[in-house]
């Protein structure tokens, strides 16, 4: 029953964002290009016509042709087929990492803001610890040393990705910690965690949302540098990969453009459309940058 | 200098201090939760005679509890003794003293140029809010932002096989022998420009917009409005006004995000073999050279630090209400 009302709650919370969203057209076409790479990664076996393990040994490094849309590489694999099932994994690292991140910002941030003093203090200086130790170089040398299954590169990347999140949130909590209907649940004795989670978490959720669509495009970002650096699963098929492999194999610096164009057009464009969904919302919530 | 800067002062130290310690803390132990005998990873080298390996493990205290360990590797830090390079069987400190500096060269000139090139976009795009030149600008830079460095450093590398025709790897040419201090100067700028261009341009894109959004909250203010109101000159207005109260929330943005830098330039010199810590990471990973990898790792971490802690001492003193609270 609880749960069939907080689900209903929860589409109606939807439906009343998607009513003041669907007039930020940047932000409308960020969220078109998102589902594009969704549907793209779904149809995947439907939409390439080979496998993406197939290999041709009579087509090297060809450049895109009417059999090979986006060119063979030099082991002779379709590369258009490669790049769409390549929009899975970065799609999956950039949700569960972003995810992972949300869920620890958010928690830290709640619980920092709301209780204050040296518990504060000291999750802060942690905070502010992880924002200025650059993660990338946290993220490639873990990575390194944990081993390179898909699960632990996502895993490093959420861990560490947390902290814009915690703060963010934090600075929420401190001003709506002392609304007065906040001191009025206090005094009628509800308990801290009550307070948190069911009276000042349902005000976040805005600066959530937006900092969930923020930390995808990191994530996304962080895992093509990874992949690229040779960090992580380089036999996960992935757009980061299909770079390694352009950059690494020489193909690149003998001029094999369809190689290495392709799936950095696809990174951009899906970061992008995290980038603009994020902005959309922050200026939604942030009325100091909505356009007057 | 009133006491309340110094107090100010002190604390910052002390942050710095702790967040150097916590940094050689995670260094130590990130490197000793690894399965595996730590004289292997640390040593892999097979070149090692046994007589070596046990002067090594005596040096480090392998044969100790972890935490002596734990503080013989701190006075071996604060010694400059990071350990050996298993690939290039050198000390780890001097195989890194010559990169560092060959990323600095690099990553100095561009970072002062993405803030200078940031600045002024970013300044324009916030005086005319909501233009077609503002939106122009701000996708100009979100699309900059969302750039993989790596894959913008290879268009570079493509555009110059195909039309520029420069030189796309390393900072001299190989073996190259110069008449004049001109042909070698020529020759370094030859190289120099692409990976120079390709990082600026991603840090321009994140400073771009750090800067928009500082100066739209600065020209929101109240005494901006009184200075429009009373008819001040646009310059004016953007110079003594706006400018001047930007100017503190950027350096410390900045300073937070300079772990964006040390990324970017990771990610530009592999692509540009350019040879300062950011190629030695990529091919310590490669190579699997761990103490190369922890040496590096240090050494960013502790820069960063230190420029962060630069930064707020900085702001502390253009701050009126730091400087005199």
């Amino acid at each position: 029953m609880i749960l069939g009302s907080s689900v209903k709650k929860f589409f109606k919370d939807i439906r009343e964002l998607w009513i003041i969203y669907k007039n930020n057209r940047l932000g409308v076409a960020g969220l078109f290009i998102v589902l594009f790479f969704i549907t793209i990664a779904l149809l995947a076996p439907f939409i390439s016509r080979y496998s993406p393990e197939q290999t041709d040994p009579s087509a090297y490094l060809e450049p895109p042709s009417f059999q090979h849309w986006f060119g063979t590489n030099e082991v002779g694999q379709d590369l258009f087929s490669l790049n769409v099932y390549g929009a899975r994994i970065s799609l999956l690292v950039g949700f569960s990492a972003a995810l992972i991140a949300v869920f620890i910002g958010s928690l830290i941030g709640l619980v920092s803001g709301y209780y204050g003093g040296l518990l504060d203090e000291i999750l802060m200086r942690i905070t502010d610890f992880f924002l200025v130790v650059p993660p990338i170089i946290l993220m490639i040398i873990i990575g390194s040393i944990l081993g390179s299954s898909l699960m632990n590169v996502i895993i490093v990347i959420g861990i560490l990705s947390w902290s814009p999140t915690a703060r963010v949130v934090r600075s929420m909590v401190l001003s709506i910690k002392e609304w007065p209907y906040v001191e009025a649940i206090k005094a009628l004795g509800g308990s801290d965690k009550r307070i948190i989670f069911r009276h000042i978490l349902p005000n976040t959720t805005s600066v959530i949302y937006a900092n969930m669509a923020l930390s995808a495009s990191n994530a996304i970002f962080s895992h093509a540098a990874m992949v690229f650096l040779g960090v992580g699963d380089v036999n996960d098929l992935s757009w980061g990969m299909i770079l390694h492999y352009a950059f690494a194999s020489g193909a690149l610096s003998s001029g094999c453009w369809w190689y290495f164009v392709p799936p950095g057009i696809f990174i951009v464009l899906l970061i992008f459309g995290f980038v603009l969904i994020g902005f959309s919302l922050e200026e939604l919530f942030n009325p100091k940058l909505r356009k007057i | 200098m009133s006491s309340r800067y110094s107090r100010y002062v002190v604390r910052r130290f002390l942050g710095a201090i702790i967040a150097v310690f916590a940094i050689l803390t995670i260094n130590f132990f990130i490197f000793r939760i690894l399965p595996g005998n730590p004289i292997e990873l640390l040593f892999r080298n097979p070149r090692l005679t046994d007589e070596q390996i046990r002067a090594l493990e005596a040096q480090f205290g392998l044969d100790k509890p972890l935490i002596d360990q734990y503080f013989i590797y701190l006075i071996n830090v604060f010694q400059g003794n990071l350990g050996l390079s298993f690939f290039y069987r050198q000390p780890v400190t001097s195989v890194l003293m010559p990169r560092m500096i060959n990323s600095l060269i690099l990553v100095l000139p561009s970072t002062l140029a993405a803030i200078a090139l940031g600045i002024v976009a970013g300044l324009i795009s916030a005086w005319r809010r909501g233009s077609k030149t503002d939106v122009s600008i701000l996708l100009i830079g979100m699309s900059l932002y969302s750039l993989p460095t790596f894959w913008l450093g290879g268009i570079f590398i493509l555009l110059s096989i195909y039309y520029l025709h420069l030189p796309v790897s390393g900072m001299l040419t190989y073996g190259a022998v110069y008449s004049s201090w001109t042909d070698l100067l020529i020759d370094f700028l030859r190289h120099f420009i692409l990976p120079f261009i390709t990082l600026t341009l991603v840090m321009f894109g994140e400073f771009m917009i750090i800067m928009r959004n500082t100066l739209i909250d600065v020209l929101t203010e109240d005494y901006v409005t009184v200075a429009i109101a009373k008819g001040l000159s646009q310059t004016k207005i953007l110079r003594d006004y706006a400018l001047r109260n930007a100017m503190l929330p950027t350096i410390s943005i900045i300073a937070i995000n300079l772990g964006l830098v040390v990324a970017g330039a990771v990610l530009t010199e592999t692509v540009f073999s350019w040879p300062g810590v950011g190629r030695l990471i990529y091919d310590a990973i490669l190579n699997r050279d761990y103490p190369i990898l922890q040496g590096a790792f240090l050494f960013i971490t502790i820069s960063v630090v230190i420029a962060n802690l630069i930064a707020d001492l900085l702001y502390g003193l253009l701050d009126p209400r730091v400087r005199y609270g």
